[in-house]
């Protein structure tokens, strides 16, 4: 493998690639486009996936959202149709009964009027837990989120989504540090927060325990998040959860409307397979784009064999033995491969930096292991498919490629 | 230098065979300057392909300074034409991409030569042919007559025991076959064994021994005036 370094060798490539450039990038076009659409695709579908991991938090994968609703079907003596309302009894049974469940963390709900200046609107109002912001990532443009002295002390204070800003400010005004009213209740703006995709974007969160007396709600709330330990299989969670308040509630065991459940890990699952089978898909296109690039070199090679036919004869004549001639080729193939590789990567590189730039994805990168294993890929394709010319080349006599025209 | 003896080639067309070269013998010392004459067909482009071992023979026996040359396979005969010979093309031959100065170097590069090295003996042998200032054009920024004395300077810088010659004149005009044979008389001076192929008369008779070829076979063997007169 010495000749490798030898400094002569890739002299004579380098000359015989520099004297001919066009024939060059046209030969270098297809795999060039194969590595750039491999990156490209690859970082691109990493992208999306920090998009949608950006939107969960921590617990995201691990939760299920549940609320009661009305009963289907009439059971132990009750008509069906009957309201079903969560309190903080089923929490702490839930807590003490089941024990996958990590936590239990219980939201209330209601529509109000928010106003502010002269401004006003009709949004959604939560009464939330801190913890809210493990499950569902809240993206705060400014301030905070509920802590839990806001819970402890009852604070009148208030999160509010980007949107709802739009709606109540003028453009640039500080929201932070100024007071809306929700339901004739003045109360401190300490964050905003931009909605991601799995939520409604008119929100305004306040301290569940603020909500719990301004709105009389005593032990009754609207909706749960409950979140699963460790390696718990969260649709089981959510099975065993279920089955545990329809006892309590006495609700039918066949009823499938009186409970509902919004399993985050499910569709998250559902959203990673998607994503998984997407990345195969960019793999498979993108190898498939690659292998093409590469055949594509080798049967330009080929042809510039016949076209260099003269050429390698008048080498041939020169002393130069068969060997010379075949490494001379492979290693414009493999030369070739790996321009054309770097030129890939790197404009693939540059495509990601602007879809970085422009925000159309979340860091949408590429792991260095990944471009390491194209480079092999390419070497090793690049001088299979080398061997083609190379036999060619070798085949034909000087006698043949010098006879006059 | 060259010796054949009873040299036999045919080549198959179909399920015949054209039978080229009929039973030659020819030795060549070192130092002489022959010319193979003979009109087309004769067989004397055959003849150099097998002495320039670009061709194998059928029977008989070839030896190159004294070595017989058998069972020869690609790679053997690329490294003796490097060892032994030059060749000069008809129609030059040199690598279009190529400086005068590379094209010079190039056999030099197949001898294992170092490039700085290379480069030095390539510009050596230009100034020989007077062309050191044409050193880094192209082929196709020279004349015909240029494009020669590059190639018999490519087929110099070996320092070859022979230097054959395939119609070197063929593609040049009365003035430029003039200086392109003064400068392959110069270099037989200096000891070079030069072996030209021609078909004109006017060449033949500056070379110092003319063998004639006809349909195969040796009609006539001669040393000319030329060597009466050095």
């Amino acid at each position: 493998m010495g000749f490798l370094f030898d400094k002569d060798v890739w002299q004579e490539i380098y000359g015989s690639i520099r004297k001919n450039k066009t024939r060059t990038a046209i030969t270098i076009f297809g795999a060039f486009w194969g590595i750039l659409l491999l990156v490209g695709l690859l970082g691109a579908a990493k992208g999306i996936e920090n998009g949608f991991n950006s939107m969960f938090g921590d617990f995201a994968t691990n939760s299920v959202f549940m609320s009661g609703s009305r009963t289907s079907k009439a059971f132990k003596g009750f008509q069906k149709g009957r309201q079903i309302t969560l309190t903080t009894g089923d929490v702490e049974k839930i807590r003490s009964e089941i024990k996958d469940v990590e936590f239990v963390v219980p939201r209330n709900v209601t529509g109000g009027q928010v106003i502010h200046g002269f401004k006003s609107g009709n949004f959604t109002v939560f009464g939330d837990y801190p913890f809210l912001d493990k499950v569902q990532k809240k993206k705060l443009t400014a301030g905070r989120f509920i802590n839990e002295n806001d819970i402890n002390e009852n604070k009148k204070v208030c999160v509010i989504s980007t949107e709802v800003y739009k709606q109540l400010y003028d453009k640039d005004e500080e929201a932070l540090g100024t007071y809306v009213k929700i339901n004739n209740i003045s109360y401190l703006v300490i964050g905003v927060y931009k909605p991601g995709r799995f939520e409604g974007s008119n929100n305004v969160h306040i301290p569940f325990s603020t909500f719990k007396l301004v709105y009389n709600k005593g032990d009754k709330f609207t909706w749960m998040v409950i979140t699963g330990k460790a390696g718990s299989d969260i649709v089981q969670v959510e099975a065993d959860v279920k089955l545990l308040i329809k006892n309590l509630h006495k609700i039918h065991p066949d009823d499938t409307r009186a409970l509902r459940g919004f399993n985050l890990g499910k569709e998250i699952a559902k959203v990673t397979g998607f994503l998984t089978g997407m990345q195969f898909l960019t793999w498979f296109v993108g190898i498939a784009t690659l292998i093409a690039g590469v055949f594509a070199i080798g049967n330009i090679l080929l042809i510039t064999v016949k076209e260099r036919t003269k050429e390698i004869g008048i080498r041939r004549a020169l002393g130069a033995t068969p060997g010379k001639i075949k490494q001379q080729i492979i290693l414009e193939s493999v030369f070739l491969t790996l321009l054309a590789g770097s030129l890939g990567i790197i404009a693939g590189g540059g495509v990601l930096m602007i879809v970085d730039h422009l925000e159309l994805l979340v860091n949408p990168t590429v792991d260095i292991p990944i471009v390491l294993i194209a480079y092999a890929v390419l070497v090793t394709l690049g001088t299979l498919i080398g061997f083609i010319p190379a036999y060619m080349a070798t085949v034909i006599q000087p006698i043949e490629a010098l006879r006059e025209e | 230098m060259i010796r054949i003896e009873n040299l036999h080639k045919s080549y198959p067309i179909g399920k015949d065979s054209l039978h080229v070269l009929k039973g030659l013998n020819l030795h060549i010392k070192e130092g002489e300057f022959v010319s193979i004459m003979g009109s087309s067909g004769s067989g004397k482009s055959t003849l150099l392909n097998i002495v320039g071992l670009l061709d194998t023979h059928n029977e008989g026996n070839y030896f190159l300074n004294g070595e017989l040359i058998e069972d020869l396979n690609e790679t053997k005969a690329a490294l003796l034409r490097n060892k032994f010979l030059g060749f000069v093309f008809q129609s030059f031959n040199l690598i279009s991409y190529k400086t005068a100065l590379e094209n010079v170097a190039l056999p030099l590069y197949y001898k294992g030569i170092a490039r700085k090295e290379r480069l030095k003996i390539a510009l050596d042998y230009l100034e020989k042919v007077g062309l050191k200032d044409w050193a880094n054009h192209l082929p196709n920024e020279l004349s015909g007559g240029q494009k020669q004395r590059v190639a018999i300077a490519r087929a110099l810088a070996t320092k070859p025991k022979v230097v054959l010659a395939d119609e070197p004149t063929g593609a040049l005009d009365s003035t430029t076959t003039d200086s392109v044979m003064d400068l392959l008389k110069e270099i037989n001076d200096e000891g070079m064994t030069v072996f030209v192929i021609t078909h004109e008369e006017e060449v033949a008779e500056q070379t110092k021994r003319i063998v004639r070829l006809k349909d195969g076979v040796i009609i006539s063997d001669e040393y000319t005036a030329t060597l009466k007169t050095v």
